[in-house]
């Protein structure tokens, strides 16, 4: 069998249950693919063994790039390009600059992050996403499991892993 | 097993279930627009066509429209600027600083409070623009751009030019933070509907599916855009007093003014978020989201930010005192007592005077005096930044040259149309955006008061 293609979905109703049922189902051994909330849950990340998001490193180095850009354009630009005397100041006067860099260094650290994110989570005006059940951006948490990955597993234990793990409901789903 | 915590109340009232909260907020977005939206979508619109005039007649005639004259350089145009600023404060402190302390009753009005931030620094960024005479040309001028005069470069060190750095930026990551929480939203309505509405609520949704991989990483970039956003709303408003403080005018001179703006800036934003919600919970019935208690903890917000700019007065006037200098005594003794006395003294009842009312927990919880209170701390803030400009221009050092400033109906009428700008623009985002942030809502619906277990 194809991997990707066909998953048994678990329904589940309630947050706190699916944390419970996630831990359960991977404690028998079968790998979750993913879970489709509706909203952010608290702890379900490390339950499914995920590996802390890198998106904070991203937004410091776009940080420091922003820093080091702002700093490199007002010095050359005051000091060195078109060196004038204002207000009496140094040419090179640092304190005026920093308002400027705190800024640009907010700007790119903030664009940069966002721009990782849209890239990471392939996130696009053009995206079409799969859908595994369109209540899971209402009011269910939808975990989806790949019968490919699981063919050691039988189906029926996998179906009954999510029953007696609190899903209301066990469906198929398959695409092409 | 059911466990209920005594200690605090739910954040949201009547009972409401994860799909409650989806059907009563994506209700306003896939219903026909009622007859009250449409009327003040008219008068908006109205004020928006009115005030344009005004803003033809700038550009076209240039800022002699305006009522300046060789003394008072400054009056209208900076004054609407700045308090629109101000007023752009409120979002990115809900949103960004409360999210900092944990501040859950935050995600019922943070999306709308976010969206009047852009609007109003939009409606800001429009007079300094229009300041230039020749706005488009004014991007050569005002950014560090290569051009045929050297270069001849922008000047670093003027406080002019670091507000065209701070309010881009803050401008832009409001945005990019109010949009990021938008899309999970976008795609619970494009999953409910069919057809034109599903495409374009598809495309604005970037292809969101819920998987909770994106959605570890979109709380990792919530919380560090709430901490860039943090240092930066407190920036930006500091940078707009340093347009005044770094000055050598009697009355702007003065170092207080960074703390003293930004305080007041919190305290305009929040009076003009209740005057928004106060309209918005009853007309799209969302008294459940926004309750009561919302309101008395914004008034708390108020009642601190104004008490702080009370302080920040009295403080001027006493250093003007103990300074010993006769020209920036001469200043403040004339805001008091000079020919703008009036100018001073509504604003000293409007901002000192009136938040303390909220001491009083009948008036904090009461909606009608909080949406007069509301109005009444925005006209007092205004005044605020006419006293601080006007009064410490028109008297200068030369006598022979003292003059009264009078706008003139063109300065009205950018006025006028800003305000239709904002308003057009809030009720056209209620309308099609969800205005309350449902995926937020969902994750504070039962945590704050029940745990359930299998």
């Amino acid at each position: 069998m194809e991997r990707d293609k066909h998953f048994i979905l678990g329904v589940f109703d309630d947050e706190d249950i699916l944390l419970n049922a996630v831990r359960e189902v991977r404690a028998t051994g079968i790998r979750i693919h993913e879970v489709f909330s509706p909203y952010p849950v608290h702890g379900l990340d490390e339950e499914l063994g995920y590996r802390r998001s890198r998106l904070p490193i991203a937004a410091f180095l776009f940080g420091l790039l922003g820093t080091t850009l702002a700093l490199t354009m007002q010095f050359y630009m005051m000091k060195f390009d078109w060196p004038m005397i204002i207000g009496g100041k140094d040419h090179a006067a640092f304190p005026d600059f920093i308002p400027v860099t705190f800024e640009l260094t907010v700007l790119l650290a903030a664009f940069g992050m966002v721009g990782v994110f849209m890239i990471s989570s392939n996130l696009k005006p053009w995206g079409q996403p799969r859908i595994f059940d369109l209540r899971s951006t209402d009011d269910k948490h939808i975990m989806a499991i790949d019968v490919a990955t699981n063919a050691s597993v039988d189906m029926e234990k996998i179906k009954d892993a999510l029953k007696s793990s609190g899903a209301t409901e066990v469906n198929s789903k398959s695409f092409d | 097993m059911q466990v209920t915590s005594p200690v605090r109340d739910p954040l949201v009232t009547g009972g409401k279930t994860y799909k409650d909260v989806t059907n009563d907020i994506a209700r306003q977005v896939e219903g026909k627009p009622t007859v009250g939206w449409l009327l003040g979508l008219a008068v908006s619109l109205g004020a928006l066509l009115i005030g344009s005039l005004a803003l033809v007649a700038t550009l076209w005639e240039g800022i002699g429209m305006w009522g300046l004259n060789k003394t008072v350089g400054w009056a209208w145009d900076i004054t609407n600027f700045v308090w629109w600023v101000g007023i752009g404060h409120a979002g990115t402190l809900i949103s960004a600083v409360l999210l900092l302390f944990r501040q859950k009753w935050r995600t019922s009005i943070n999306r709308a409070a976010e969206a009047m931030t852009i609007f109003a620094v939009i409606c800001a960024a429009l007079f300094p623009l229009i300041h230039m005479g020749r706005p488009w040309i004014g991007a050569i001028w005002a950014l560090p751009l290569p051009n045929t005069y050297g270069s001849l470069w922008v000047n670093f060190n003027s406080p002019l030019l670091w507000d065209v750095f701070a309010i881009s930026t803050y401008f832009s990551v409001s945005l990019v933070f109010w949009y990021i929480g938008l899309i999970p939203d976008f795609a619970t309505i494009r999953d409910r509907a069919t057809g034109l509405r599903k495409t374009i609520y598809g495309a604005l949704s970037f292809g969101w599916d819920g998987a909770a991989s994106t959605w570890m990483r979109y709380e990792s970039v919530s919380l560090i855009l709430a901490g860039l956003a943090t240092p930066l709303v407190l920036s930006v408003h500091t940078i707009v007093s340093f347009d005044f403080a770094t000055s050598v005018i009697p009355g702007w001179h003065t170092t207080i003014f960074p703390p003293y703006f930004v305080a007041g800036a919190i305290f305009s934003g929040f009076a003009m978020v209740l005057t928004l919600m106060i309209v918005t919970r009853k007309v799209f019935k969302l008294e459940d989201y926004i309750t009561i208690g919302h309101i008395e903890l914004m008034n708390i917000v108020i009642i601190i930010t104004g008490s702080i700019v009370g302080i920040a007065y009295i403080t001027e006037f006493f250093i003007a005192w103990y300074s010993g200098v006769a020209a920036e005594q001469y200043a403040f003794v004339n805001r008091m007592f000079g020919p703008y006395w009036w100018a001073y003294w509504s604003m000293m009842t409007c901002n000192v005077i009136s938040p303390q009312l909220f001491w009083f927990k009948k008036i904090r919880t009461s909606i009608v005096a909080t949406f007069i209170l509301s109005l009444v701390v925005n006209i007092g803030m205004w005044f605020e930044r006419f006293v601080i400009i006007v009064t410490s221009l028109h008297r200068d050092y030369l006598p022979s040259s003292w003059v009264m400033f009078y706008p003139t109906i063109t300065d009205v009428g950018v006025y006028l149309f800003t305000f239709g700008f904002f308003f057009t623009a809030f009720l056209l985002f209620a309308k099609f955006f969800p205005v309350i942030n449902m995926a937020e809502v969902k994750s504070v619906l039962k945590s704050s008061s029940e745990k359930k277990l299998n």
